[in-house]
């Protein structure tokens, strides 16, 4: 009878820790993310956005979920190819929360990408956090579409930045007057083309070699042999990817080094750094970090073991910031019910604690403090303009390339 | 004035890597192969692989690169586009099937390298020293493929245009009915060329990765101006393809540094219509008859 009873309650206990444990897996939180894995910008997601969500989705899930009110519940993650696709963008949108009944969904990567899809997002009701979406639109995005938030920063502040380096410079009078000015020929390119090229001017700056390019060029000898001809004291090109490479290589090939030479997207990526070695000293880039915060190198070294691949020193770290936010705000309402965890990212009191330093959404749902500005020093893509962020570098002068 | 013209040569050396391939295919196979470009990306991702992993050069990775591109691509033809040639009624249905069929291998071959190398970007630095013609520095690495680019050229047309082998290619390319009343297998000869089109395609990829960043989607880019070119130099000409690539890279170039970079693309389109509206035929090509 003795030994039956203790079996019993041994049963029972198992039973209960079995029901238990299966109350715990049984909740999940569905996150769903659709961004390039192939078209023009895979290359681009490859470095910035996947290996973030995941390494996200892999340490909450390490560390037990998401609190919520009634126990915690993992993240299952369902992802999609929106092949740099704006329409696919928007049809993987519309799968997500019809097909597959996510809770939460990932911005999708790159400026273009997120305004294509910012209609859907709204109409479903989906917080849309962006973090790899550059725009000087935050008011009138924020009006049209309140789910719609902005922590990678605004284009303006990026070209003033860059003015502003170039300003402080020549009063310190390491440089002249005399600037290149170069872009991609699409929404990005011209935008910061149209700020920097006002800014600099207004400044006093004179712009002495303008030009733009297609999306996609490579061969850019013409253009580094314009800009050279034009002697100018500083270099700037509002780049993608490809083209950020080219236009490096094609300096160093025809020895065009002007003390300032500032390339846009992907100058901050690893493999800048991995190309071009020490010969990437100097040069500037939009974005950085502070690489001295441990926050910062917790991130890169997470980053490093899950993926094999370290994080850029810019978007990586805002990516995977977006989701920390919607994070914090799920177990703040210990709800996945998408309108209060929306209530409660809009209400503009709420502090998050991220790898980027505490964020807070100003009443156009931006954040105001990000990285404007970076320099590769000494094998690390450093922060050296920043609205409101800590651990700001000095610049150096670009001297040469040899 | 010197520069725009090296500048230019170099750049139509290139595109030369791009589309000479697709000329053979095309030509001689009757094959318009849209899988072309990711070909030319597979070529590079190999150059690169072999070059990060065991510091192998990329021309040195030739000698690899471009038999087993000819191996894979011999394969794909007798297995996956003999059919087609078998069952189609007529070139002009040969060439729908074959556009549907190796745009779909495309996206099998963009599938298979984020497979294998992931998504990401692709470049590495060799030979990236400057080299000074007239005056000017231009990219040793460049000089070297459009060196390259000339010898594969070059004998290319020697072997069409001097040996048994070219003529019966060459007779293939002008009309398969009649090279099989001669005697000519033409299921083998259009092999033959579709496999060789593809080894110097991989190559041209190769020797592009030493200054093109690569990523697996980018094929398509590669695609779409070897079609251009080789519509611009002729079908089945591969004299007719070179002149058309270097037209279009000294053109380029000009347009980039004269006028405006912006205007580039114009200016290859502007070149490309010249081409379709006066001759039709391609600069090399020969009159229906």
């Amino acid at each position: 009878m003795k030994r039956r009873t203790v079996m019993m309650s041994m049963a029972t206990a198992a039973l209960l820790a079995l029901g238990a444990a299966s109350a715990q897996a049984q909740d999940v939180i569905r996150l769903g993310a659709a961004a390039p894995k192939t078209g023009p910008l895979a290359g681009g997601a490859d470095v910035t956005h996947w290996p973030a969500v995941r390494l996200w989705v892999h340490q909450t899930n390490e560390a037990g979920g998401l609190q919520l009110a009634d126990g915690p519940a993992l993240i299952e993650l369902i992802e999609y190819d929106d092949q740099t696709n704006p329409q696919q963008a928007i049809q993987a949108a519309q799968r997500m929360a019809t097909q597959d009944r996510v809770d939460f969904m990932v911005a999708p990567y790159s400026t273009g990408l997120n305004l294509a899809a910012a209609p859907i997002f709204s109409q479903l009701g989906y917080p849309q956090i962006t973090g790899s979406n550059v725009t000087n639109q935050q008011p009138e995005l924020s009006a049209q579409f309140p789910g719609m938030f902005f922590v990678l920063g605004r284009t303006g502040g990026m070209a003033e930045d860059t003015a502003q380096v170039l300003v402080d410079l020549r009063t310190a009078g390491d440089i002249g007057d005399r600037v290149a000015l170069v872009n991609v020929a699409d929404a990005f390119g011209i935008e910061m083309a149209g700020i920097s090229r006002a800014v600099l001017e207004e400044n006093g700056f004179e712009i002495v070699y303008q030009t733009s390019y297609p999306l996609g060029t490579q061969d850019i000898a013409p253009i580094i042999d314009g800009a050279r001809a034009a002697e100018p004291d500083a270099f700037i090109a509002w780049s993608y990817p490809g083209d950020t490479f080219a236009l490096t290589d094609q300096a160093i090939v025809q020895n065009f080094a002007p003390k300032v030479f500032f390339t846009a997207v992907a100058t901050a990526f690893p493999s800048y750094a991995g190309r071009f070695g020490a010969q990437a000293e100097g040069v500037m880039g939009m974005g950085g970090v502070n690489p001295d915060d441990p926050a910062f190198q917790a991130f890169a070294e997470a980053h490093m073991d899950l993926t094999g691949q370290g994080p850029d020193f810019w978007a990586s770290a805002s990516t995977y910031a977006t989701l920390e936010i919607l994070g914090q705000a799920i177990e703040a309402t210990g709800s996945k019910d998408r309108a209060v965890v929306m209530a409660y990212l809009q209400d503009h009191a709420n502090i998050y604690d991220t790898v980027l330093g505490p964020i807070q959404f100003d009443e156009t749902n931006n954040n105001e403090r990000y990285w404007t500005v970076g320099q590769w020093q000494d094998g690390v893509f450093r922060g050296v303009a920043a609205r409101g962020r800590d651990g700001v570098s000095d610049i150096i002068l670009k001297d040469g390339w040899d | 004035m010197f520069f725009i013209l090296i500048t230019g040569l170099l750049l139509g050396g290139t595109y030369a890597l791009i589309a000479m391939g697709l000329n053979l295919q095309y030509g001689v196979a009757r094959i318009m192969n849209l899988a072309n470009g990711e070909m030319l990306v597979a070529g590079g991702f190999a150059a690169f692989w072999v070059y990060t992993a065991g510091q192998v050069s990329p021309i040195a990775a030739l000698l690899v690169v471009a038999p087993v591109a000819f191996g894979v691509n011999w394969l794909i033809y007798t297995l996956m586009l003999r059919p087609l040639v078998r069952r189609a009624k007529s070139r002009g249905a040969l060439e729908v099937d074959s556009i549907l069929a190796t745009f779909g291998l495309s996206f099998v071959f963009v599938g298979v390298m984020s497979w294998l190398f992931g998504g990401g970007y692709f470049n590495y630095s060799y030979l990236a020293q400057r080299v000074d013609i007239f005056g000017s520095s231009y990219g040793q690495n460049r000089v070297v493929a459009f060196s390259i680019a000339s010898l594969i050229a070059a004998g290319l047309w020697i072997w069409l245009s001097y040996t048994r082998a070219g003529l019966r290619m060459r007779a293939v390319a002008v009309d398969p009915d009649s090279a099989r009343l001669v005697g000519i297998d033409v299921p083998a000869v259009s092999a033959l060329a579709f496999g060789l089109g593809a080894a110097v395609t991989a190559s041209g990829g190769a020797l592009i990765s030493m200054f093109f960043t690569l990523d697996a989607s980018v094929g398509i880019l590669f695609t779409m101006k070897a079609l251009i070119i080789v519509i611009m130099g002729g079908v089945g000409d591969i004299r007719g393809t070179i002149v058309a690539a270097l037209i279009l890279g000294i053109a380029e170039t000009f347009v980039a540094r004269v006028i405006d970079p912006g205007l580039t693309l114009a200016a290859a389109y502007v070149l490309f219509l010249g081409v379709l509206l006066f001759r039709p035929q391609g600069l090399f090509g020969k009159k229906p008859t």
